[in-house]
């Protein structure tokens, strides 16, 4: 037997209403007051951009950039440039992991031993916060200060951008790491942590078969970032293709901007292309 | 390992503070080498009782005793090398999907380990014939060198019970071993369990849904009803009135129908991370 019909109801009939459309509409409007003042401190005029007097100067460089400059002369210094640039991002990468393991994995709480009996003893405890405080202090410095600091310390040159990548990135990554350690299910290596075994040995036997992928993708795209930062702490003199870009630019050479920008493009493009082989190989 | 308890509380690990204790005022003595089965209802508080007795979840009252001695007094280094002493396999086999089957099941073994012999089995593993004779004792020998994500929900089950045969403990505490399998495999199990903690003089405690097969293999059956001891006794005393009273408005669960069906086994795929880049 069917059950009854229900009485027809309009369209705009109380019972049909949504009762969630008056709160989704009041936090849009409130999204929207909040981000006013911000736009307004923030300077957020747009229509400048289409007054003549800023737009033909703008153009005219933009226009410079076709042809890029490719001659053989440009070309081998940019390839030593690049070079350059490829090294300061891995270095300072791989001091950033040096950095970003070992705090990482002080500051997991699922490779906590003493939670198991129901509440992380009071060292441990501190010793994770302490790892926790200092990753944020690495990353919360830009690198672009860090890169000034070890300027006057280690002079001009890609020694100082190494410094200052390993200092920043090791702060990013190593949070990073850490959260994604955290997000994974805890069911295996809580069991191995029960049975016995040692923090470091769940974390390679538990821990790190779980998220090898994500780990390895997560550090391919900070190696990306870095040779994109490593263009911002050329600036401060940092070297590599940065401080080859900063030279271009001042001397408005919009074709040599054009060729060194191609140039990061490919890069990040490799980046990508290496992120997803190894995500492949680790899937 | 012989175990005491008196009057032994404890509540579930995610509890909230004002229910009712999973297990409650409990006493029971059980003799190194001895087997035994527990079962009881869902909700009956079995596998808390396991994660007690593998000091994995400290009691709220009352005392535990293993081998004479109370683990929470330890200190927390040597509170954790005993944990090296007690397996407890869950029902889920805590298995990561990318993991191939000969390190899964050496992971047993880790608690024995210094942690660089066990990094170096991830390059090579250090004892592969070990693996392979636990892994045979479950038919699952041609499996060595297989990742756990190619085996089916009961391959895995059987995966995580071989690593508790690596582990070669003092006192092997199994929850669910046969939810995911079928009766021949079932008894097969049970058997290799059986017999391995007989050969190792280890203590076995296995919580089963299954009433006819802990009936069959163990000789000491405890049943658990609300945290506490419906009864404790040897197999053949055990009556349909004492498993009636027992399983009371869970009769379905009696006749065999566990309460886990082989879905829930498969690890369930971790969540997506929502990471801040």
């Amino acid at each position: 037997m069917t059950p009854p019909l229900p009485p027809a109801l309009g369209l705009r009939d109380p019972v049909l209403r949504d009762p969630a459309a008056a709160r989704r509409v009041f936090w849009a409007l409130a999204g929207a007051v909040l981000l006013w003042p911000m736009l307004t401190l923030s300077e957020f005029k747009p229509w400048l951009l289409l007054e003549p007097g800023a737009l033909t100067p703008a153009l005219r460089f933009a226009a410079d950039f076709f042809p890029p400059r490719v001659d053989a002369e440009f070309a081998a210094l940019l390839l030593r440039e690049t070079w350059r640039t490829v090294t300061i991002a891995t270095a300072g990468l791989a001091l950033a992991l040096l950095l970003a393991v070992p705090l990482a994995l002080l500051s997991v709480r699922v490779l906590s031993v003493s939670i198991l009996r129901g509440r992380m003893a009071r060292w441990p405890a501190l010793a994770r916060q302490s790892a926790r405080w200092l990753l944020l202090v690495l990353r919360s410095v830009p690198e672009l200060v860090w890169a000034l600091v070890f300027v006057r310390v280690v002079g001009l040159g890609p020694a100082s951008g190494v410094l200052a990548i390993a200092l920043t990135y090791g702060g990013m990554l190593g949070k990073v790491y850490a959260d994604i350690l955290e997000s994974g299910d805890p069911h295996v290596s809580s069991s191995l942590l029960r049975n016995g075994c040692g923090r470091l040995q769940t974390f390679f036997y538990g821990l790190l078969p779980q998220e090898a992928a994500e780990l390895t993708s997560y550090t391919v795209y900070r190696w990306e970032c870095a040779i994109r930062s490593s263009a911002v702490l050329g600036f401060v003199g940092a070297g590599g293709l940065g401080q080859q870009l900063d030279s271009s630019l001042k001397m408005f050479n919009g074709s040599e901007v054009a060729s060194i920008l191609l140039v990061f493009m490919a890069l990040v493009w490799a980046a990508d292309r290496m992120s997803a082989a190894l995500r492949r190989g680790l899937a | 390992m012989k175990i005491d308890l008196v009057e032994l509380s404890a509540k579930h690990p995610s509890a909230k503070p004002d229910t009712a204790p999973a297990i409650d005022a409990l006493n029971l003595q059980v003799r190194a080498g001895e087997q035994l089965a527990v079962i009881g209802p869902s909700g009956a508080g079995k596998t808390t009782l396991l994660h007690l007795l593998a000091c994995a979840v400290p009691p709220s009252a009352g005392q535990l005793q293993l081998n004479g001695q109370n683990p929470w007094q330890l200190p927390r280094s040597a509170l954790h090398a005993l944990r090296g002493q007690l397996f407890l396999a869950p029902q889920v086999p805590p298995l990561p999907p990318r993991q191939r089957v000969v390190t899964a099941v050496l992971a047993g073994r880790l608690p024995h380990e210094s942690v660089w012999v066990s990094l170096r089995s991830l390059f090579y593993p250090t004892a592969p014939e070990r693996a392979y004779h636990a892994l045979a004792a479950f038919d699952l020998g041609d499996k060595l060198y297989e990742r756990v994500d190619r085996l089916s929900g009961g391959e895995r089950q059987r995966v995580g019970l071989a690593r508790a045969l690596v582990a070669q403990p003092d006192l092997l505490l199994v929850d669910e071993p046969l939810s995911a399998l079928d009766p021949s495999r079932a008894e097969q199990a049970l058997g290799s369990l059986k017999k391995s903690a007989k050969d190792s003089g280890a203590t076995l405690v296995v919580t089963l849904h299954h009433v006819e097969m802990a009936l069959a293999h163990f000789p000491r059956i405890l049943g658990l009803r609300h945290g506490t001891l419906a009864f404790d006794l040897p197999a053949a005393a055990v009556t349909p009135q004492h498993l009636h009273a027992l399983y009371d408005q869970h009769l379905e669960e009696l006749h065999g129908h566990a309460a886990v069906d082989e879905a829930s086994l498969a690890p369930s795929s971790a969540p997506v991370v929502m990471v801040c880049r």
